[in-house]
């Protein structure tokens, strides 16, 4: 229809104004879409990485912080607890199996966690999934090492490689345990949690590496030679965190308040579930403002689009008169404008939708590898869906009014061709 | 208000439902006042074309003319009194059904600024006819829509290769004005109304602008109805009438 191209053609002659008003769209529908991406993608992952723990034993601090630095890796632990404590939890009856994790040292920026041949058994992900090696095995020597994924990827490892542990945390680390270097002996096949990023060493290695220090530095004369230590038969003092499993659920309140009133020191059980949606009730508060500045942000774009409109409606009641005059009836111009912004939000959100997906598999590795958070490459869902056709139901809404305004103009001007 | 120009009888221009004698246009007490305005500003008693006629109305702006213009044409309606248009009181119908009937039997050209600018030459010619369906099947009867515009252009002294490429909006004045007339009179409406489409140009394309268009008008079987305020175009038509003598009370509208 000649009415309609006209008025694309109309369009096009503010091309630039459109483009922009577009693009503002657009972006505006990116920030939307991707604040949802990597809320989904984040809720995911947390959820994702641990399974099939019952308890989460630590000193005494809260249970998000817990949750964060035993099984996210996330922070550190303020305290640890006594590996008598341990052991004397670990006597319970109600007990299938324990974890001991022992937290506080890296290698080239990736945490190092001590723990047991038990973890590589017991621990479980995504709805259940064991670890699998993808080569090597749990580690059997003082010196043997097993790391995750991540790990073995960017640092180029192969199994029987060297490498040395430092002390802390930074990816720079001053003071490396160089007299002991570790050995690869199992590299891990790649779960999508904070485990491929770690290098998982025995409890007793932990212990081995920090003989000859003191107070978090090197002892100056001390030198013993790894051999050496293997000969010491190192007990570890303490530990950061503990998984539980246990033979029936129904103990579970019953072991988490026994441990809540440890007499010999003061810990913290906590149920991964529960502390998880603790941190989403914290968290959430956060996701709401961005949700709500993101919809703000598509609420400006319209509104810029709703002005741009405004701005061009003075020199075209020209335009409106001549379709006026040809027989246009006055809602044919509140259609035609209504129509105009309803293309310009659809171009926009369409665009919007492109880009995300463009900076979806673009940044997918960076972030994954960055932050640990895999952001799923799959369509919109039904909910998403949902919120684009109703930001594209406000456009054509926000067009209401410059149409109205047009529709006005042109029943007043009449004839009149006004400039 | 007899016959005094013979009626061009035969062809697509003839109107079906208005017999012959019967004026194209016909006012009677009309009164129209804007929204809001307390007095009329405008009140026509009696006001009559006959068909075929060439009418110039005289008047100062300021004086209603455009009011009056957009009373005949449909696009205001009056609060009261009657608008004959080829047999119809216009005055009665729908809003909806106004612009249709517009777009049907209407041909209108502007002071100026006749053109939409982004669009192409023919565009502009062709664009009454998405809204008239008579006129588009008129059009495509004598020869195709296309064909039409292209032969309406070219008596009206464009020439072809203004015709095809360029958009409107780089044509003179006086080449939008014949684009503007081809506009008008595509598909044959019965009545043309011309809001002083000359005053944007000089002596000599006045005088050569409105040969085209009165030979247009007279082979399309119009009615033309110009308004002015050059009263030295007076001798090339049928009937002068003025504003004032059929205008009355407070015309404030411009």
């Amino acid at each position: 229809m000649i009415v309609l191209r006209l008025a694309l053609k109309s369009l096009m002659n503010r091309r630039i104004t459109a483009l922009l008003t577009v693009l503002a769209i657009a972006f505006s529908v990116l920030l939307l879409l991707g604040v949802e991406k990597v809320r989904t993608g984040a809720r995911a992952s947390f959820a994702d990485t641990i399974s099939g723990t019952d308890l989460i034993i630590g000193a005494r601090s809260g249970g998000i912080q817990l949750l964060l630095y035993s099984v996210f890796r996330i922070g550190n632990a303020t305290n640890n607890f006594t590996w008598r404590s341990y052991e004397d939890i670990a006597s319970s009856p109600e007990i299938a199996w324990i974890v001991p994790l022992s937290l506080g040292d890296s290698h080239h920026g990736f945490r190092v966690l001590g723990t047991t041949t038990g973890y590589f058994e017991h621990y479980r992900y995504r709805q259940g999934q064991p670890l699998r090696f993808r080569a090597g095995a749990p580690f059997a020597d003082l010196f043997d090492a097993v790391i995750g994924a991540d790990v073995a990827a960017s640092l180029g490892y192969k199994l029987g490689d060297p490498m040395v542990v430092a002390h802390g945390l930074g990816s720079v680390s001053f003071v490396a345990h160089d007299d002991k270097p570790f050995r690869v002996a199992g590299i891990l096949e790649k779960t999508g949690t904070p485990l491929d990023r770690t290098v998982h060493v025995s409890l007793e290695a932990i212990e081995a590496i920090h003989v000859d220090w003191q107070s978090g530095a090197r002892n100056p004369g001390a030198s013993a030679s790894a051999d050496e230590v293997r000969r010491m038969g190192l007990k570890p003092k303490a530990i950061t965190a503990a998984l539980v499993g246990l033979k029936s659920k129904l103990a579970t309140f019953g072991l988490q308040r026994a441990i809540n009133e440890y007499r010999a020191e003061p810990l913290s059980a906590i149920l991964p579930g529960a502390a998880l949606q603790e941190l989403w009730g914290l968290v959430g508060t956060a996701e709401t403002a961005l949700a709500f500045v993101s919809a703000m942000v598509v609420a400006t774009a319209l509104i810029g689009m709703v002005t741009m409109i405004l701005t061009t409606l003075n020199e075209r009641r020209r335009e409106m008169a001549i379709l006026r005059s040809v027989g246009a009836t006055p809602a044919t111009i509140l259609g035609l404008l209504m129509a105009e912004a309803g293309c310009l939000t659809l171009a926009g959100v369409l665009l919007g939708v492109v880009l995300l997906y463009a900076a979806l598999l673009l940044l997918r590795p960076y972030v994954d590898a960055s932050y640990g958070l895999a952001l799923g490459l799959e369509p919109p869902r039904l909910a998403e869906v949902q919120v684009l056709a109703a930001i594209v139901a406000m456009g054509l809404l926000a067009g209401l009014l410059p149409a109205l305004r047009a529709y006005r103009l042109s029943v007043a001007d009449g004839m009149t061709i006004r400039n | 208000m007899s016959d005094r120009k013979p009626i061009l009888a035969s062809g697509p221009g003839n109107v079906p439902g208005v017999p012959p004698g019967r004026p194209v246009i016909a006012l009677r007490d009309v009164q129209f006042s804007w929204p809001g305005a307390r007095a009329f500003t405008l009140a026509v008693s009696d006001f009559t074309v006959e068909r075929g006629e060439r009418l110039l109305l005289i008047g100062p702006s300021g004086s209603g003319k455009s009011t009056l213009l957009s009373l005949l044409c449909g696009i205001l309606a009056p609060q009261a009194g009657a608008i004959d248009i080829l047999g119809a009181d216009i005055a009665r119908l729908s809003n909806t059904a106004r612009d249709r009937f517009r777009a049907e039997h209407f041909g209108i050209i502007f002071q100026m600024f006749n053109l939409l600018p982004y669009g192409s030459v023919i565009d502009n010619v062709e664009l009454p006819l998405s809204f008239a369906r008579r006129r588009r099947e008129r059009a495509e009867a004598a020869g195709g829509v296309r064909t039409e515009a292209r032969r309406l252009l070219a008596s009206l002294g464009l020439d072809g290769d203004l015709i095809d490429g360029r958009s409107a909006a780089n044509l003179s004045v006086g080449q939008q004005q014949r684009v503007a007339a081809a506009r008008a009179l595509i598909g044959r409406p019965e009545i043309v109304i011309a809001d002083e489409p000359t005053s944007a140009l000089d002596r000599n394309r006045q005088q050569a602008f409105l040969d085209l268009l009165f030979a247009e008008v007279a082979n399309a079987a119009a009615t033309l109805i110009m308004v002015s305020h050059d009263e030295t175009l007076a001798p090339r038509f049928d009937r002068i009438v003025r504003l004032e003598d059929i205008v009355s009370g407070a015309a404030v509208a411009a």
